[in-house]
Formats: structure tokens, C-alpha cells, sequence
């Protein structure tokens, strides 16, 4: 069955047996984008994190269907590296990655916060990241990362 | 093997052939790796004794470190760049690092211990070093001067006192050294460094937030099938039966392949191999050999000891302890199994063709794996190569070499490249685990507070000759393999301090629960959490200042300027004592290691909070004092120093592996939490630079410290002494002292 997406602001068309199959791997298999990561297919962990109409959502945990008629951005849909987003280019600034696997879920997820609070205080931001893990522990760089795309993004 | 694989696939399998010849085709291309694999690689000496082992220069001026020590996420990769580049003498800009090839980079040893800079990036330093030289010579040949009189910058020879010059591009460029490398050779004076020492920016870290790197889980073959294992429902049962009835119903689905009590479906799609792993009936014998979790110690205590090993041996402990009036301290500790819990499960691609296999992996040991790989599929190593691709952190031997043996085996089977997943529950569920050890102590006191004697033993799983985790298809598949091997876990069970009569001793254990492997700082972790909690329970014991108590005790002048400028940073004592009133009381503990006894030298304060209605343990802040003679870059340092402080602040707190008779039952987040956002301690750091001495690791010492300093901040707060890691609130609960 063809579905009709709609994956950082371009039309994308793509061919599933499976309308069950999670978006993830659709913008991962089908459409080829690495920005969202497989980490636990459980939506505990947040590196498949994507937003879909503006909100963060676990892509592993939602069937592709469902993302139909909704407006989905990637970590590549935010920036690149010649143009990046503040969030992403606070990342840079602040050497906020170690092994990076989680990262994608991080700044998606940031992304989500500064819509509703673009001002967000170093607990908030921690609360706001509290259901997406690092291992590396990089945990203190990424909330530094979050607080100064925050007061870049006046 | 049993092969039940449909007609369609085979054919698909021999079209594949025909149609792809013999070029292997690579969708991605980053940092060399995609050519490296695309092409077939020219001949290309990987010797460690020569400098073509580790660099080339081609053309342009262009470098290219071959680095058999991969990034695995420390970012040491840029550590690596700044290495050769400055001892080159050429921008940054000009050098790749290809790493972890075994067809192009030498075998630097496993990437493990806190060695990839000081012991892989001083050979790559020192190739470079023989190279610098060697070019040096050369130029004064060919512009006619004497070599004492050139001067380098961004890779071109110039007379000090200006002139012609010329390029290594000139010189080299494109051709072999064929040099032997000269351990003497002249290194750069480090007062000359302008790239060491400085916190250079991470190369990997914009295509990271911008969603272009490629992890190995992005990586992709043409024509690459997908496949996922399906486990035991017990560690050790026997496959009775199955049948894939259910799944050939799915559209995409391939077959499964069986080898005793390994099995593996498979699919075109992602999607369909996951819908297939699911759908499959299995019967498995009913094995419940492992021991009861809740009396595990007790369980670890009656197994049988293969030998016993002194790993300190100072004076003569055991007459001292019979000294009259002495007063005996003893105590035992223990510290759980935990899982390596990497973020992405493990994953990796192999291809079998011509009788040759390439595998391509998140492996911290490539020319390991290559032979290991060998081994299990019965093939010479030299018709394997493993090529090394970034991945998910895996903080030590996790579960990327079993997915790539499971690729391997795969690949082999059925003639087509394979991608295995492994699922989060594949990777929480069977990475080899960090073994449980068990400790136990004794000390005598003397007059006036001095320590007599110290002994110290560990109960800890038996080393075999060679280090190598078992590959783990290999064990259900019954294939070759090799003896299970828990890492170098003797090492800092010896102790820094100058007490007269010392003995530490290890009693190497028959067996262990679950396949034993190396987890970040293994056994030093442990061995330092013992070892740093006794010490503490002795400065307690003769009423003194425990980090005075250590100063005491030290007579190393490294030693002690970093505990001097610890005490400083975090302002110690300043400590709140232990009558506090209300539920939550604060308190502060440090500890401190130089790690194996001849490197990095670490020192931490913890402060905490205790809820003594709940339990509930809350590591506030880290202060560390860190000492690894020169810096490579400073930034990366504090990078990895944070990391270490908090991933081990989980371990501690959190990390338990749980278990039933039959498997392990922590299979995900869920029942194998680790630390969130909000419980993350802060971190302040003082580091030691030491430009004219050597460069020792930092991947791990900093991690030795944290359960300890964390025990003794808990006693500090309560006066409760936490001897089993994790510290649980119900074990904090059991040890508060009973008002």
C-alpha cells in the first residue's frame, strides 16, 4: 500500500505491506534518513525521537500510518551542518556528544521544550529530558546545550 | 546447518552473484571508510615495527593515520589527529584517521584500559616522529643543506634562515616510507606544541547533531537482507523444535537458519525480520542452572577456587595481624553484575564472498574479532576482514562482536550480505555481563592509630591465557570458540599506601553466572570501590580526617600535590558532621586512586544527600582532581572525566542485573533503569597538565573512584556503611544506624 508523508517539508511517497510497520523504520529503510535511531523500540529510551506536528514523538512506538496528514521533521529537517539550528549549533558549541547515539533524541526532544517554553530553567530542561538516556553521560553538556540555544534563539 | 531457506532465496542469492560480480557496492561514504571498503585496497603493510604500518602522505600533502585504536565515542579519533598532526607539523585539516581495518590498520591491541592515547597514540606519535625525520633528512638532501638548519610548517621544509623549500607532498607524497619505526626518534619539543594541549572541537560532532553521520546501524550493503536471532528462553536450553509456519505468512520473509541452538530469521525488509522473530514457534528444554539470585554471595563463596594469585605482597601481613593489643578492622564488600546498556543495541553487516568474508562492526577489537571470526566458521584469518564503523558507546566488550559473529555466520550461510539488529532486549539480555566479586578485608591497628598489616582478597571469575569474550553464536551454535575471559580484573586490587605489611590476594573462580566480560574499569572499578571504602573505614576507625588519613599514608609527591589540590577545589573538610537534623543530611566522601599503581592519578569528593525516611541516595555534586601527565585536548578530557562521573554515579546507585534460574529478566529500561536528567550530579573538574611527561588514559580511572567516594559520603551523611553495590534505599534503609 503506498502512503502519502509529508517528512521535513517535502512530500514523500512510499510502499509498505505494513501499515503497522513503526515510522521509524520507514524515515530510517524508506526514505534513508539517520537522524532518528533504533535504541529500544519500547519508547523508553528517546533516540528515535522525532517531532510530528510540532510534538516529540517516540517514531519506534507509532505505526507509519499514523503519521499520514501530519507534518513530520527529523534531526535532518532541522539543520545541516553548513546551516544549522541553534539547538544544533549549541550542541557544537558546547562539545555536547560523546558517543552521540542518543543525541538525536536529545535535541529533537529540546526542540519540542523551547516551543512551549522557550526561556526553560536548567531544571525544567532536565525534567523536560528526564524519559530520554545517555550512557555516556553527557547529560551535564546537553542541558548546557539546551540553555544556551535557548538564550540564542531571542 | 539446517538450512531452511526458500527456493526463491537461493536464486535470489545466485542472480545476486551474477549481477554484482565481484565489486562490492557501498551506499554511504564517510571518512575513507567508503572507499576503503569499495575499492580493492592495494596492498598495504599493517606491521606496527613500520611507519607505512600507520601513516601515508599522498600527492597533495594529504595524511592518512592508520589507527588500530577506535573512537567507540571518547572522541579520541580527534585526540589521534592532533597527535599526528602536530608531530607532522601540518594543519589538522590534512590528516584522516582510518580506524579499526585489518586489512589497513596494524593491530594495536584491543580498545580497552585507558590505552588508546597512551599507548596506541605514542605509536602513531612516534610513526610520525620517524617520519618527520626521515622527511627532514631528505629535504636537506635535496635543497642542499644541513638538516639542523630546516624548520617544518603545514607539511613543507624550509631553511630556518628562509629560502627554498619543499613539501612532504615533494618528498613523499604518494609513495611508501619504508621505514622500520625508530623508537628513539626524535619527538617535538611539547613547548612547541600548538595543537596538542588544546581543546580542539570534536571532528564528529557536527554530521552527529545534524543527522548525516554513519553509525553502523545506518550503514548498508547492496542487497542486504535482514536478519534477527532468536534467543533461548533459558541461557543454556536446547532447541526441541520450532517451525516458521506463522512467518511465511509475512510478506518479505525469507527463511530462518538453525545450528543446534542457534536461530536466525530472515527477511528483505527490516520489518519483516522483526515481524518474523516474533511469529516463530520454538520448544526449548527447560534449564534453570543459574544460581538463586538472592543468595548469590553466598553462592559465589562455595564455587571452586582454580588458584589462588598474590597481587601485592608487602612485608609479612599475617604475623602482624597476631600483634598484641592490635585492634582488628574487618569487613566484606560486594559489588553487582551489571550490563554494558548501550543506547543502540548492537549491530553489525558481513558479506561471504569468493571464499572471502568482510564484516563490517561497532567492534573495539577488529584483528580479535578477525581471528575469533575465523575460528568459529573454521576459515584461514586472513580470508576475514572486520572493518570498524562507529557505533553506539559500548563502555567496554558489549554485545558488537556477537552481532558480528552473528552476521558472519549468516552471511556465510546463505550467500548474501546480512544485517543483523540485535533488539534491546537481545543487547540487555545476552552482552556479556560484568562478573560479580566479592571481597574481604582485614587490617590491624596499632598504637597511636598507625595501620600494621592490610589484606585484601578478591573472589572474582578465573583468567584464562588469552583475552577473548566467547563469541557468543558460537556458544549456541557449537562452533568453535574461545575459553571466556573477564578482562584484566586483578588490577588495582593492589593498594598505593605505605602501609609496612600488605597482601593482596585473588581467588580465581571455576565459574561465574553469565558469559564474563569487560565493563568500563573492569575490576578496578571493583577493586578501588573495596579497596578506597576499607581505607575509609580505617580513617573512621582511628578517628581521623580520612583524606588526611590517606596523605598520611602516601609518600608519592604526585599523589599527594593531587589530593593537595583536590582539598582545594572542593574545599574540604567544610563537611556538615553527622548529628543533622531531619529526614534529609548531608555528607561528603572522597577517595582516590593512581591507577594499576603507574599511571593516572585521580581524586574525588562526592557530596550527597540521604533521605533516611526513604532510602533514597541523591549524588549532588563531583569535585575531581585528574592527573594524566600531558593533555591531549582538554576538552575531550573533561568530557570523558564528566562521563565517567555520571555513568558510574548509575552504576552505583541503580545497576543490578536481575535474574531468574533461567535468564535474565532485566531486559530493558524499565528493569534495568539507569540515572535520568534529574539525579545527574554536577561536575567540577581541576586538571593536572604535565606537557613534558607522558600521556596516560582517561577513559576509565575516573570511573575507579566514584562508588567509593559515593559509600563514604553515605557514611559521612548517616553513619551507615554501604558495602554492596548498587546502594539501593532498601539497603540504605537496612544499614542507617538504628536510633
Amino acid at each position: 500500500m503506498k502512503l502519502a508523508l509529508n517528512v521535513n517539508g517535502k512530500a514523500a511517497s512510499i510502499v509498505v505491506d505494513d501499515p503497522e510497520m513503526p515510522l521509524l523504520y520507514a524515515l530510517r529503510n524508506d526514505l534513508g534518513l539517520h537522524g532518528p535511531l533504533f535504541g529500544c523500540g519500547l519508547g523508553q529510551c528517546g533516540s528515535c525521537t522525532v517531532l510530528v506536528d510540532g510534538k516529540a514523538v517516540r517514531s519506534c512506538s507509532v505505526p507509519v500510518s499514523s503519521a499520514v496528514g501530519r507534518k513530520v521533521v527529523t534531526l535532518e529537517g532541522l539543520g545541516t551542518p553548513a546551516k544549522p539550528h541553534p539547538l544544533q549549533q549549541a550542541f557544537i558549541d558546547e562539545q555536547a556528544v560523546q558517543c552521540g547515539y542518543c543525541i538525536n533524541g536529545m535535541i529533537m526532544q529540546a526542540a519540542a521544550l523551547l516551543q512551549t517554553n522557550s526561556k526553560p530553567s536548567e531544571q525544567q530542561i532536565r525534567a523536560a529530558l528526564a524519559e530520554n538516556l545517555c550512557r555516556c553521560g553527557t547529560h551535564l553538556r546537553i542541558v548546557r546545550a539546551v540553555k544556551r540555544a535557548s538564550e540564542a534563539m531571542t | 546447518m539446517t538450512t531452511h531457506i526458500s527456493r526463491q532465496l537461493a536464486s535470489e542469492s545466485r542472480r545476486k552473484f551474477l549481477r554484482t560480480g565481484s565489486a562490492l557496492v557501498v551506499t554511504f561514504s564517510i571518512g575513507g571508510i567508503g572507499e576503503a571498503a569499495a575499492q580493492a585496497a592495494p596492498p598495504k603493510t599493517v606491521a606496527a615495527d613500520q611507519v607505512d604500518g600507520f601513516l601515508a602522505i599522498d600527492a597533495k600533502g594529504n595524511v592518512t593515520v592508520y589507527s588500530g585504536k577506535v573512537d567507540l565515542g571518547t572522541g579520541v579519533r580527534t585526540a589521534l589527529t592532533q597527535i599526528a598532526a602536530e608531530e607532522l607539523s601540518v594543519p589538522l585539516a590534512r590528516v584522516t584517521v582510518i580506524q579499526g581495518d585489518t586489512l589497513l590498520t596494524p593491530d594495536q591491541g584491543i580498545t580497552f584500559a585507558s590505552l588508546s592515547i597512551q599507548v596506541g597514540g605514542m605509536q602513531i606519535r612516534q610513526a610520525a616522529a620517524t617520519a618527520r625525520d626521515a622527511l627532514l633528512g631528505q629535504a636537506a638532501t635535496t635543497l642542499g643543506v644541513a638538516k639542523d638548519t630546516l624548520t617544518i610548517s603545514k607539511g613543507t621544509v624550509t631553511p630556518k634562515s628562509g629560502g627554498k623549500s619543499v613539501s612532504y607532498a615533494q618528498l613523499v607524497g604518494g609513495r611508501d616510507f619504508q621505514l622500520k619505526l625508530d623508537p628513539k626518534a626524535p619527538l617535538k619539543d611539547p613547548k612547541d606544541y600548538t595543537i596538542v594541549g588544546q581543546p580542539i572541537a570534536r571532528l564528529d560532532i557536527p554530521d552527529k547533531v545534524t543527522g548525516r553521520f554513519t553509525y553502523m546501524h545506518d550503514f548498508k550493503v547492496k542487497g542486504m537482507i535482514h536478519a534477527r536471532v532468536i534467543r533461548p528462553r533459558a541461557m543454556k536450553a536446547t532447541l526441541q523444535a520450532w517451525n516458521d509456519f506463522d512467518c511465511r505468512k509475512i510478506p518479505g520473509y525469507i527463511g530462518a537458519i538453525r545450528k543446534g541452538n542457534y536461530l536466525a530469521v530472515l527477511g528483505r525488509s527490516e520489518w519483516a525480520a522483526i515481524k518474523a522473530s516474533k511469529a516463530v514457534e520454538t520448544t526449548w528444554s527447560d534449564w534453570q542452572g543459574l544460581p538463586d539470585k538472592a543468595a548469590l554471595w553466598e553462592w559465589l563463596r562455595k564455587v571452586k577456587i582454580n588458584k589462588d594469585e598474590e597481587l601485592q605482597k608487602i612485608g609479612n601481613s599475617a604475623e602482624t595481624m597476631k600483634t598484641p593489643h592490635a585492634k582488628i578492622v574487618s569487613a566484606s564488600y560486594n559489588f553487582a553484575i551489571h550490563t554494558h546498556g548501550s543506547i543502540g543495541p548492537s549491530c553489525a553487516v558481513a558479506e561471504y564472498k569468493d571464499g572471502k568474508l568482510t564484516c563490517w562492526s561497532a567492534s573495539q577489537q577488529t584483528h580479535l574479532l578477525r581471528k575469533q571470526i575465523a575460528n568459529m566458521l573454521g576459515m584461514p584469518p586472513g580470508d576475514v576482514r572486520c572493518i570498524y564503523i562507529d557505533g553506539s558507546g559500548c563502555y567496554g566488550r558489549n554485545g558488537h562482536e556477537d552481532a558480528a559473529a552473528d552476521a558472519a555466520l549468516l552471511a556465510k550461510e546463505t550467500g548474501l550480505p546480512v544485517r543483523v539488529q540485535w533488539m534491546r532486549q537481545d543487547e540487555h539480555g545476552w552482552d556479556p555481563k560484568g562478573p560479580p566479586t566479592l571481597y574481604d578485608y582485614r587490617a590491624a591497628i596499632g598504637d597511636k592509630g598507625i595501620v600494621l598489616a592490610w589484606e585484601s582478597e578478591v573472589f572474582a571469575p578465573d583468567r584464562p591465557k588469552d583475552i577473548a569474550v566467547t563469541l557468543l553464536p558460537a556458544e549456541l551454535a557449537g562452533l568453535p570458540r574461545e575459553d571466556p575471559h573477564p578482562g584484566n580484573i586483578h588490577q588495582s586490587l593492589a593498594i598505593p599506601y605505605t602501609i609496612p605489611n600488605i597482601k593482596a590476594t585473588a581467588h580465581w573462580l571455576a565459574e561465574t553466572p553469565f558469559r564474563p566480560s569487560w565493563i568500563r574499569t573492569p575490576g578496578r572499578m571493583q577493586n578501588t570501590f573495596a579497596n578506597e571504602s576499607f581505607v575509609d573505614e580505617l580513617a573512621a576507625a582511628v578517628g581521623m580526617d580520612p583524606l588526611d588519613f590517606r596523605l598520611r599514608n602516601l609518600n608519592d609527591p604526585r599523589g599527594v600535590e593531587l589530593l593537595q589540590r583536590l582539598a582545594k577545589l572542593a574545599n574540604w573538610p567544610s563537611r556538615t558532621g553527622r548529628v543533622q537534623a531531619g529526614d534529609v543530611v548531608k555528607g561528603r566522601g572522597v577517595s582516590y586512586v593512581n591507577y594499576e599503581l603507574v599511571r593516572t592519578y585521580v581524586g574525588v569528593v562526592a557530596d550527597v544527600e540521604v533521605d533516611k525516611k526513604t532510602g533514597k541516595v541523591a549524588v549532588k555534586k563531583f569535585y575531581v582532581a585528574h592527573d594524566c601527565g600531558q593533555i591531549i585536548n582538554p576538552d575531550g578530557l573533561k568530557n570523558q572525566i564528566e562521563g565517567n562521573v555520571v555513568q558510574t554515579t548509575s552504576r552505583t546507585l541503580l545497576e543490578e542485573l536481575q535474574f531468574d534460574r533461567a535468564k535474565v529478566t532485566s531486559v530493558d529500561w524499565k528493569t534495568y533503569p539507569i540515572l535520568k536528567f534529574p539525579d545527574v550530579p554536577d561536575v567540577a573538574i581541576d586538571l593536572i597538565d604535565r606537557p613534558a611527561e607522558k600521556p596516560w588514559g582517561a577513559g576509565e580511572p575516573t570511573a575507579a573512584v566514584v562508588p567509593s567516594a559515593i559509600a563514604n559520603a553515605i557514611f559521612d551523611a548517616t553513619g551507615a556503611r554501604l558495602r554492596s553495590v548498587p546502594f539501593t534505599p532498601e539497603k540504605v534503609l537496612a544499614a542507617l544506624p538504628k536510633a
